[in-house]
């Protein structure tokens, strides 16, 4: 090494500024621990940003409600894959992280008395599956944006030490495994510098970019899933991701349901009313996996529209000018702005839209990082890059916001007894992880000539989309690990023009892609080899009969998987059927 | 204004909100290097903005109080009419 690389020392680095790491970096702050937040964005300007729904809370003021109900609910969305222990802690919580997020000042909108206001949102029932209950807490539309600036103003009262525009690049473990803390890069000088620290969190959100069509912002690239991979640790049930079935293709932005409603027709290439096969009855009104199974066969079959035969139309040319400006409002200038057409005259071009990710790094409720029987010590996971895991294989809307307020509390407080326990001076820094960090920077610095950042991205991202989508095909997936280990060569190879130090837009893009690949390959080969259906993961191959209904065959795959980057090694463990308290949810058939 | 502050600025206009994200890419990639130090000044100071303010004005649901900032937000609109040409 050429040059000593500057160490940083602190008692607790949180890398990701959105709602799991602000509210992690709270807990300790306050607990007087020296903490450092590291942000490849100013914090408020992170993902949580997008939430609008709301969050969930059993607070039960404005009709009966109950934890255990929530709860009840949580698993069923899961599909029963979500660990009870966790679902338990998650759900019994939620009403106390939510008036504290209150206290810190969060606008939720309320009701006369004072309390706050609950409205109705998708899988939120009573008496266990009964009927709807009043749920969710919102602040206004903009629940994530109220969330982070409550939560980054009580951060910068406390003394959370911010390190905005710095890029994380990978995480160091010592000879035994434990972690010690983050190799980071300033954006602004490119300069390396190692962040030392007792305990380290990653909250470093979601993936969404690995598809084509995605509603997640540019800035989701799975870093902290990337880091995880290289530094050895295995990704937990990356094959389950949610999707949206109308996002304009090419672009993301979600076109409501509420088009079909009114009329509008899905055509393929033929110019068919393809729906008619699928549902005679129901058509283009039928439920999302109907719709998002029959848009997906189309495509997978040669009659996917445009160049690259890549989605189908939305047809509302044939609906009254007048309606479609009254009660469609907006739809016509998404699709002007982000597919070029203006509906009146011409189809939209849409294709189902990657929206979560459930699968993440293997934690347990308390956020500590678990591998197999063992605790990775000093490593902590929160938010949608972690799998508790809470949200199975489908998450429930609302749950993700207060997964983060829960789980990003508890690895804090976890954080804060491991900090506590441990010596107090810092060990030497063991260089082997720096080192072949280091090397990466290196390698793009200098490679000359090689693969196109964008070609690269683009290549991953079609393959995920056309075989690892919403609905899944054997001789797809076993084509598309093929296919994404060749992407993968790619990346390998990047080339980028720009060699320069400042704000290198183009460096940290190549940087990103190399943490979206693994991600793109832990999903691929994980859905692959899930034989099976469950909640997101949708195969043609699992049969819906009796002794598999709907396709979900808890026999043979009521497990988690987990992906080993070194091997491309798949590892299965139990699902956690026992709650910490309450009685089990027994396995059921999941109907709505 | 220096290189350094308009990659600054360039690394910036990644957002929180897919949206914008979208609408921004054709604006930084052709509008923004032909802008001179005060209007690339007023683009700083949108890129301040609240990411649901900022998509509103752009989105033109709102307008944006301060009138130098509504020049410049519409010229982003501006640069985004039927841009992202998926179907052709
Ligand atoms: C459009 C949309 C609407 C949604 N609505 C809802 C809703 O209503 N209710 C709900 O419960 N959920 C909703 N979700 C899901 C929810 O918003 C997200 O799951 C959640 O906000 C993720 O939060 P997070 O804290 O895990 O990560 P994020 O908020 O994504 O933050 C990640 C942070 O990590 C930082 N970071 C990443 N990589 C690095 C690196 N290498 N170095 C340094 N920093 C890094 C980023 O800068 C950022 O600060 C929605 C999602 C979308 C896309």
């Amino acid at each position: 090494m050429t040059k000593a690389i500057p160490v940083r020392k602190f008692d607790a680095i949180i890398v990701g500024a959105g709602g799991a790491g602000l509210r992690a970096a709270l807990q300790l702050s306050e607990a007087g621990m020296k903490t450092a937040v590291l942000s490849k964005v100013f914090p408020t300007r992170s993902h949580t940003v997008a939430a609008q729904g709301g969050v969930s809370a059993s607070l039960g003021n404005s009709e009966p409600d109950h934890w255990t109900w929530h709860m009840y609910d949580t698993v069923k969305g899961s599909d029963w894959l979500g660990d009870q222990d966790a679902i338990e802690f998650m759900c019994r919580e939620a009403p106390n992280v939510v008036i504290e997020l209150e206290h810190y000042g969060m606008p939720f909108d309320r009701n006369s008395d004072g309390t706050i206001y609950q409205r109705p949102f998708g899988g939120h029932m009573s008496n266990f599956g009964e009927k709807p209950v009043r749920r969710a807490c919102a602040a206004a539309d903009r629940t994530g944006h109220a969330m982070l600036h409550a939560l980054y103003q009580r951060n910068v009262r406390a003394n959370t030490q911010f390190f905005v525009e710095w890029m994380a690049l990978d995480l160091i473990r010592d000879e035994k495994g434990n972690v010690q803390g983050v190799v980071a890069m300033e954006m602004e000088t490119s300069e390396i510098v190692i962040f030392q620290a007792k305990a380290t969190l990653f909250a470093t959100g979601g993936a969404g970019r690995i598809y084509s069509s995605s509603t997640n912002a540019f800035i989701n690239t799975g870093d902290g899933l990337g880091m995880a991979a290289r530094a050895g640790v295995p990704l937990e049930d990356m094959e389950f991701w949610q999707f949206h079935p109308t996002g304009v293709a090419g672009a993301g932005v979600l076109i409501t349901e509420g088009v079909r409603g009114e009329g509008g027709i899905l055509r393929n290439s033929d110019g068919e009313r393809f729906m008619e096969r699928y549902a005679p009855n129901a058509k283009d009104l039928a439920s999302r996996d109907v719709v998002s199974r029959a848009m997906v066969t189309e495509i997978n079959e040669g009659r996917g529209c445009g160049p690259n035969k890549d989605h189908v139309l939305l047809d509302i040319t044939h609906l009254d000018p007048e309606v479609i400006m009254s009660k469609l409002p907006g739809i016509r200038e998404i699709s002007i702005k982000f597919a070029g057409v203006d509906p009146i005259k011409a189809p939209i071009p849409v294709v189902p839209t990657c929206h979560y990710q459930m699968g993440g790094i293997p934690t347990n409720y308390k956020g500590e990082v678990v591998v197999g029987a063992e605790i990775v010590k000093g490593f902590y996971a929160a938010g949608e890059c972690a799998c508790a895991s809470v949200h199975g294989a489908n998450r429930l809307g609302t749950n993700s916001l207060l997964d983060l307020l829960v789980f990003g509390k508890s690895s804090g407080n976890s954080m804060i007894d491991f900090i506590k326990s441990a010596p107090k001076d810092l060990p030497e820094v063991a260089m082997a992880d720096v080192e072949r960090s280091v090397a990466r920077v290196a390698r793009l610095d200098n490679q000359t000539n090689g693969t196109n950042v964008n070609d690269a991205r683009l290549a991953m991202q079609r393959t995920m989309q056309a075989h690892a989508g919403v609905f899944r095909f054997n001789d797809m997936l076993k084509e598309g690990v093929k296919k994404i280990l060749e992407v993968e060569q790619m990346v390998k190879t990047t080339m980028i023009a720009d060699k320069s130090k400042t704000f290198n837009t183009a460096r940290l893009e190549a940087l990103e892609l190399e943490n979206l690949i693994e991600v793109a390959k832990a999903t691929m080969i994980s859905a692959e080899a899930r034989k099976e259906s469950r909640g997101a993961h949708v195969r043609d191959d699992a049969l819906d009969v009796p002794e598999t209904p709907n396709g979900r065959d808890d026999a043979n795959w009521l497990k988690h998987t987990l992906w080993h980057r070194e091997d491309n090694r798949l590892e299965y463990k139990p699902v956690n059927l026992q709650p910490l308290t309450a009685p089990s949810v027994a396995l059921k058939t999941r109907s709505y | 204004m220096d290189e350094v502050e308009l990659k600054r600025i360039i690394w910036r206009s990644r957002r929180g909100l897919l949206e914008l994200d979208l609408q921004l890419e054709r604006f930084v990639n052709e509008v923004l290097p032909t802008l001179n130090a005060q209007e690339l000044a007023v683009y700083e100071q949108i890129l301040l903005l609240p990411d649901w303010d900022f998509l509103e004005y752009v989105n033109g649901k709102s307008v944006c109080p301060d009138p130098e900032l509504a020049v410049m937000i519409a010229r982003i609109a501006a640069a985004n009419a039927g841009s992202h040409g998926a179907a052709n």
